[in-house]
């Protein structure tokens, strides 16, 4: 088994998030990075799924300098490899690029029957780079999964449960497979303080878009063709009325307006 | 016509799911801006009816494709038909729903074509003949506004709710242009082997009432208030990450930015402090009730009504007020 697990490094949501105005971008340098939530549990999946099969796991994150702390973070889990995209031209990707990018970088891995991703980003928050993923690289296109059934290696077959509106769709699919996994789906653990300091030493190869044969123009902001054009803050809710006397006046009041509304039936 | 705006219509073996039609409304709203016609385009296997509803929503001609082979919905068969359409037509934007349907056929038809696309947009406008497309980011603390300008058709998904679904006039028609297209079922790498319905079937994307307990509930007791609250109203149960954490409730009712996003007409939060996080989820729903027993907790500056107190008291006395007032 040859177990791909994309990894994408986010700003933590409490800090404070800097902006490049015009290119639209994050200032990534001086935010406090930690790994997108999402991805915990797509490289806890990728852990289990080796545990249950011979095999290797490379994560993968494409990403600055900092991205290199998530990818020492899945060493100190024990993956097997990881590498590190990075190229000057790949700043401004947009969803396609980005996944065109990691697409890249699992055909140059090769043989891989397993890619697992998280559902979507807490920054860009698009949602869209797995299936884009498995679009492009021809693989079974697996999302909202919530939990993997069963894998059977020797046959190439997978079968998940994908939580969707309504309920749980079962799915049988082919390997190789692009699995994007929601929260719950298992219970990602932390890397013990040994795997941290083996972790530490080692260096995080990276790969550019020459290594990648990726051409240029079409990633980054020259080939995105999706772009940010305006950030804003969005206009404050402003705070309502805080109801205040007796319980009973209070419920019969706040009971009142929501009656007034006519949406309740 | 090239630059007409096209909306995909979801169902379930050839009903259409009760809002896909929703975005026939804002699409005439851009093609009116763009002297041209709102369509409707679908694949499926029995369509018929669905074109015949879509006319009745606002749509002037419905693109279809119909084959054996798109029997129960697959994503990457869909996408492949999506796109040939797509690709075949090149209308000048093609909305879908940003439900998990229309995510996973949107970007896969997107990545076939060789192009992104923007996701849940909860703003579309036309400004200097360029479509801008509104977006949350950061869990709901910024707004940015994307474009697209290489890509035809630019195709986006938008929140569901974001845009009024549009009145239904039975009495219109349209035309229906029938393509042939299929896919051998060996070429196919996904199979259904079952769906299996929700017991709780929340549908909280949809629901137009939440009534949501945060950690504040204290536990199993609490969400059984906020369901007897919600049954009352017809509303869906919500939780904070918090709740869902503790194991109170399962993560299908998280709201928040690694939750749901909702938009309901009317939220109910009891004992949610109002982190950034949940906030994110809900803040653009109609209506906000809070109710916490800390004057200072941040859902009060977010709420449309706030009352302070303990939920063990507040609800059960709304739920006496709501029993005699809706006699039930
Ligand atoms: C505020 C903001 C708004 C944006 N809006 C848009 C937009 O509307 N349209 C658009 O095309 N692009 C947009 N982008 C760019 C987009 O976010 C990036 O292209 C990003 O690299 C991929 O999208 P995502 O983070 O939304 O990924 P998602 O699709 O949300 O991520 C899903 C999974 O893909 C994997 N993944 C994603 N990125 C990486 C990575 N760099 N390395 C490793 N694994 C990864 C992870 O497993 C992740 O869990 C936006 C960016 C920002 C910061
Ligand atoms: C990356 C990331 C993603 C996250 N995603 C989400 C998400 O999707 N959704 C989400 O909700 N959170 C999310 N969080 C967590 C978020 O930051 C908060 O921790 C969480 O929302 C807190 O939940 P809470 O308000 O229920 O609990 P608390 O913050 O503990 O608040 C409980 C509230 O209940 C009130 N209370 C206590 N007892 C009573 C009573 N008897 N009557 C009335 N009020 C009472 C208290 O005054 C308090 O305000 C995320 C965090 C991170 C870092």
């Amino acid at each position: 088994m040859k177990i791909v697990t994309c990894i994408k490094q986010v700003p933590d949501t409490e800090a404070e998030i800097k902006w490049d105005i015009p290119k639209g971008t994050l200032k990534r340098d001086g935010m406090d990075p930690i790994i997108n939530p999402f991805d915990e549990f797509a490289l806890e999946e990728a852990l289990l799924t080796r545990e249950n099969f011979d095999g290797d796991i490379i994560a993968i994150s494409m990403g600055p300098e900092k991205a290199s702390d998530v990818l020492r973070n899945a060493l100190a889990l024990t993956v097997n490899e990881v590498h590190r995209l990075t190229d000057d031209a790949f700043a401004g990707s947009d969803t396609y690029a980005t996944a065109y990018i990691l697409a890249a970088a699992i055909k140059k891995i090769g043989d891989v029957d397993v890619v697992f991703c998280g559902k979507q980003s807490t920054d860009g928050n698009t949602g869209v780079v797995g299936a884009e993923l498995a679009s492009i690289l021809g693989f079974s296109q697996l999302t909202y999964v919530s939990k993997v059934r069963q894998i059977d290696a020797a046959n190439k077959k997978i079968v998940v449960e994908r939580s969707i509106e309504g309920g749980i769709e079962v799915i049988e699919a082919k390997l190789p497979a692009v699995v994007s996994v929601i929260k719950g789906i298992n219970e990602p653990r932390l890397p013990n303080l040994m795997g941290i300091r083996k972790a530490a030493k080692i260096e995080i190869p990276a790969w550019n878009a020459d290594d990648l044969g990726i051409d240029k123009a079409k990633v980054g902001h020259e080939g995105a063709s999706t772009k940010v054009v305006e950030i804003a803050v969005p206009p404050p809710r402003g705070a309502g009325e805080i109801l205040k006397g007796e319980l009973e006046d209070i419920a019969n009041i706040v009971t009142d307006k929501l009656i007034d509304l006519k949406v309740i039936k | 016509m090239a630059n007409d705006v096209w909306v995909y219509i979801e169902h379930k073996d050839g009903n259409a799911s009760p809002m896909s039609f929703e975005l026939l409304g804002i699409g005439k709203e851009l093609a009116d801006n763009l002297g041209s016609s709102v369509c409707a385009f679908v694949v499926g296997e029995n369509v018929e009816n669905i074109a015949k509803e879509a006319f009745s929503y606002g749509a002037s001609k419905v693109y279809s494709v119909e084959d054996g082979v798109f029997k129960g919905f697959r994503a990457e068969a869909y996408a492949k038909a999506a796109s040939f359409l797509l690709d075949k037509y090149k209308p000048e934007v093609a909305l879908f729903r940003a439900t998990s349907q229309g995510t996973d056929v949107s970007a896969a038809s997107a990545a076939s074509l060789g192009f992104g696309l923007c996701t849940d947009s909860i703003g579309i406008k036309i400004d200097g003949g360029q479509i801008k497309l509104t977006r949350a980011a950061f869990g709901g603390n910024y707004t940015v506004t994307v474009v697209n300008e290489k890509a035809k058709p630019q195709i986006t998904t938008v929140r569901p709710k974001a845009f009024a679904m549009p009145e239904k006039d039975a009495s219109k028609q349209g035309e229906t242009v029938k393509e042939s297209f299929s896919i051998a079922e060996s070429d196919l790498n996904t199979k259904v082997l079952e769906f299996i319905k929700s017991e709780v079937a929340v549908n909280l994307v949809e629901a137009d009432i939440i009534v949501s307990g945060g950690r504040g509930v204290g536990g199993d007791d609490g969400f059984k208030m906020m369901k007897e609250l919600a049954d009352i109203l017809g509303a869906a149960v919500g939780a904070s990450r918090a709740a869902v954490d503790s194991g109170w409730i399962s993560y299908e009712h998280q709201v928040g930015q690694t939750g749901k996003t909702v938009k309901p007409k009317i939220y109910i939060a009891c004992g949610i402090s109002g982190a950034i996080q949940h906030l994110a989820g809900m803040r653009t729903s109609d209506c906000i009730v809070a109710i916490n027993k800390d004057p200072d907790a941040p859902i009060f500056k977010n709420a449309s009504y706030g009352i302070v107190g303990d939920y063990k008291q507040v609800v059960p006395k709304i739920i006496e007020k709501f029993k005699t007032k809706l006699n039930k």
